[in-house]
């Protein structure tokens, strides 16, 4: 079976993202802790391969262990959306109609209401800015978009004849559920979650770029993009390295999870 | 006016059709007979030049002398709609939900450039009128989801009807509807052809509905045609064996040994079946939607009861409360003298005494699990036994699949294939009634003649009881040994099948019976002959 173009180009991006987060862990080419103001904003060499900052940090360096705030963070929000949302869309359609389907949506309707950036900073008004605080900002935005995906094509399965076979067979709707309506949907919430976390990825570097996520010394692509903004002009350098990583692990999110869905739909492989 | 001269088309390098030719003359109707995938509905789009993509096609199609084949896209869409209209199985997907029905009559005029804005209105109108749809009970302002199958149907009609082309086709035009409006859509078609003087191709499954409309009937078999002549000449003399074998299929009679015994194991008293109407006042609730009313009867063991009726009569909701789906709000259920009781009240011991077969092959199984996994379901009401695997072999091969076929996912299967396996998934818990939902409608011909052979043979050899609920006269009548015949939500008639059949009682099974399209008996007799 050929695996679709979408799936091996996503998953090399990501891959190569991931790759090197892993490696962050253990090398770095330069500490990004320490500050050599004498080295500052070298152009790439053979010493610093993607040349320095404006502190004569390490821009490869920095690139590094920023992207391990980025995917942590999305991780850990994205984790936190479906883990509530599909749950909560899966229980709404399960029980169509009833109070509780109406509480779960309503309740939907009202984190929808608010704009997720106005939230966020009053989260970290309160509690700090931190990348915690980030990534619960982050999350709870995540679970009305998982529950509504999910409660939508719920629905459109509990229709189907097999649904009435297995109530037939006095399974009860949380059985159905896990058993029949889960499986059939896992495609559109594999797609909705790499979109998700696309999205994510994006809203952490604009918390860190307003100073609200990960603070310093921990390096973030949003902040260097915010650090480099005042050198726009005599240094580019600075904020197209972080502004492509961003992009780059976008696309290969989206890539990734369109060639996941094709993969995991048997309905789909056949007609391939 | 239009011929086919060695048509052949092949997408992706696979042959669909090989060598058709046929023509139509004006003020023709014209059958196209065969199963699914034999072609027919390719040889339509073929003509309109509406052919997916990596399409093939050679031969010439002529109307009117010019070659369809050779005409540009732009050409192509002149003549679609102008010349040639067409109107297709699904009246409930045919037309835009967010337009209304004037409007898209209208459009096809406005395309065109046939007319003006409001004299196209004024066209519209009259093509509604003229389709069944007077002005009064049917404005034009009207939006398809307020209108039955049947009318949207009608609305299709007109929309293919409004520039008067010379060719109509018409693919499987009354397939999704009730036997009384397939009766009346056939009819209005046989009314315009003779009225405009068009010519009508007529694609279907069915050779009853072509021998009483067609002049001339072509049969096609996987891509090519086997036998074609004027209708009458065609059913007297089936010169080519697939015809003689389609038409026996169509009328196919089970072998039915069994005796049902005087034990009852389904008892219905009374049962009346309520929904909560929609409100449309603030405070005011409507009473609620009686769907069952007052149904009683009784199935014994053994024994194969028909339910027949057409949609929306309650069969469905019927069903869904003799398996304990639905709660009743009068009369009771008894199944094996228990009484029915809605979901989680229904003990388990109980509830593996019935099982259902469903219509739909593609939708009566989770595609994600393989056909071990799906035949096992109904064992959550039991333990699932030690040795599962040669239950689920035993019972695939009851019937009539290869054990083997446990491992392999649902699509690989065909549509008379899933049946069977729909009718093993049935059978696993050793049921003593089985609910047949329509369960052959979705099948050609042939394969539903093996399908009923298939159930008849089962309830002889394990002594199963079925209601099997059918819109289809021709089967109830082939499978039952009782027959109730539901309208409205109530039973109006019931008796033994032949008794109903033959001589009616109630005005309404005679209007059913009149409706069901059928084969003239004295072409039958000379066949048998």
């Amino acid at each position: 079976m050929r695996l679709p173009v979408q799936l091996i180009t996503g998953s090399i991006l990501t891959g190569f993202f991931v790759a090197a987060v892993a490696l962050s862990f253990f090398w770095t080419p330069h500490d990004v802790t320490i500050l050599t103001i004498a080295d500052k904003l070298q152009t790439p060499s053979t010493e610093y391969w993607l040349g320095t900052d404006h502190f004569g940090r390490d821009m490869l360096s920095m690139l590094m262990v920023g992207a391990r705030t980025s995917i942590a963070v999305t991780i850990v929000a994205v984790g936190i959306g479906m883990g509530i949302g599909v749950p909560l869309g899966l229980m709404a359609a399960a029980n169509r109609g009833s109070l509780l389907d109406e509480v779960i949506m309503r309740g939907n309707d009202l984190i929808f209401a608010f704009p997720s950036l106005v939230i966020a900073i009053l989260i970290t008004a309160v509690f700090g800015p931190s990348a915690l605080n980030a990534i619960l900002a982050i999350g709870i935005f995540n679970i009305p978009v998982f529950a509504r995906v999910t409660r939508g094509a719920a629905l459109s399965i509990w229709t189907l004849d097999y649904i009435l076979a297995a109530r037939t067979c006095g399974k009860r709707a949380l059985r159905i559920s896990v058993e029949h309506i889960l499986p059939n949907i896992a495609n559109l919430l594999i797609v909705q979650g790499t979109i998700q976390f696309s999205l994510g990825i994006l809203a952490e570097a604009g918390l860190s770029y307003v100073g609200l996520g990960a603070q310093p010394p921990t390096p973030s692509w949003g902040r260097m993009l915010a650090d480099a903004q005042t050198y726009i002009y005599s240094d580019a350098r600075l904020a197209f390295l972080p502004g492509i990583a961003i992009v780059l692990m976008v696309l290969g999110l989206n890539l990734m999870g369109d060639g996941l869905r094709d993969l995991l739909d048997p309905r789909i492989r056949r007609e391939r | 006016m239009i011929s086919l001269k060695n048509l052949s088309l092949a997408i992706h390098d696979t042959s669909i059709l090989s060598d058709v030719s046929f023509g139509i003359q004006q003020g023709q109707i014209f059958g196209l007979v065969g199963e699914s995938g034999s072609g027919k509905s390719m040889t339509a789009l073929a003509l309109m030049q509406l052919l997916p993509g990596g399409s093939a096609v050679s031969g010439q199609v002529l109307l009117d002398g010019a070659d369809v084949l050779a005409m540009s896209e732009t050409e192509m869409c002149a003549l679609r709609g102008n010349e040639i209209g067409m109107i297709f199985q699904e009246p409930m997907t045919a037309l835009n939900p967010v337009q209304t029905i004037g409007d898209q009559v209208a459009e096809t005029l406005l395309i065109h450039g046939k007319a003006s804005k409001s004299k196209a209105a004024i066209i519209a109108r009259q093509m509604l009128d003229r389709v069944g749809l007077p002005a009064d009970r049917f404005p034009s302002s009207r939006f398809p989801h307020e209108l039955s199958g049947g009318q949207r149907q009608r609305v299709c009609i007109a929309m293919a009807i409004a520039l008067r082309p010379k060719l109509l086709i018409a693919d499987e035009p009354t397939t999704a509807l009730d036997v009384t409006t397939q009766a009346q859509i056939l009819e209005l078609l046989q009314e315009l052809v003779v009225e405009e003087n068009m010519s009508l191709l007529l694609i279907t499954h069915d050779l009853a509905v072509v021998a009483g409309l067609a002049d001339h009937v072509a049969v096609m078999r996987n891509g090519e045609l086997v036998e074609q002549g004027p209708t009458e000449q065609l059913f007297k003399t089936m010169s080519h064996p697939y015809t003689k074998q389609l038409f026996e299929a169509s009328s196919h009679q089970p072998n039915r040994l069994g005796e049902p015994q005087e034990a009852p194991i389904l008892e219905v008293k009374n049962a009346i079946r309520e929904y909560a109407a929609p409100r449309t006042k603030l405070f005011h609730r409507p009473p609620p939607y009686r769907a069952v009313n007052d149904v009683s009867f009784t199935l014994m063991r053994g024994e194969s009861l028909g339910l027949v009726g057409e949609s929306g009569c309650g069969k469905s909701t019927l069903t869904r409360t003799i398996l304990g789906l639905d709660p009743l709000q009068g009369g009771e259920i008894r199944l094996s003298g228990e009484p029915v009781l809605a979901g989680e009240h229904m003990p388990a011991s109980l509830r593996k005494k019935v099982q259902i077969v469903f219509q739909d092959p593609y939708s009566s199984f989770n595609p994600r699990h393989k056909v071990q996994r799906l035949v096992m379901e109904p064992f959550h009401l039991t333990q699932v036994p030690e040795n599962s695997r040669d239950h689920v072999a035993e019972v695939l091969e009851t019937v009539g699949m290869e054990a083997d076929a446990m491992d392999r996912y649902i699509h690989e299967f065909s549509g008379g294939q899933r049946q069977r396996i729909a009718i093993a998934r049935a059978l696993v818990l050793h049921p003593d009634l089985i609910v047949l939902d329509e369960a052959v409608s979705a099948l050609d011909v042939s394969i539903r003649a093996q399908i009923l052979d298939l159930l008849a043979d089962l309830q002889t050899r394990l002594g199963l009881s079925y209601l099997f609920i059918s819109h289809d006269l021709t089967v109830v009548r082939a499978i039952t040994d009782r027959v109730l015949v539901m309208k409205a939500g109530k039973i109006v008639e019931q008796g033994p099948t032949e008794q109903v059949f033959t001589a009616p009682n109630h005005p309404y099974t005679q209007q059913l019976l009149d409706a069901a399209p059928h084969i003239p008996d004295d072409w039958q007799e000379t066949k048998h002959a």
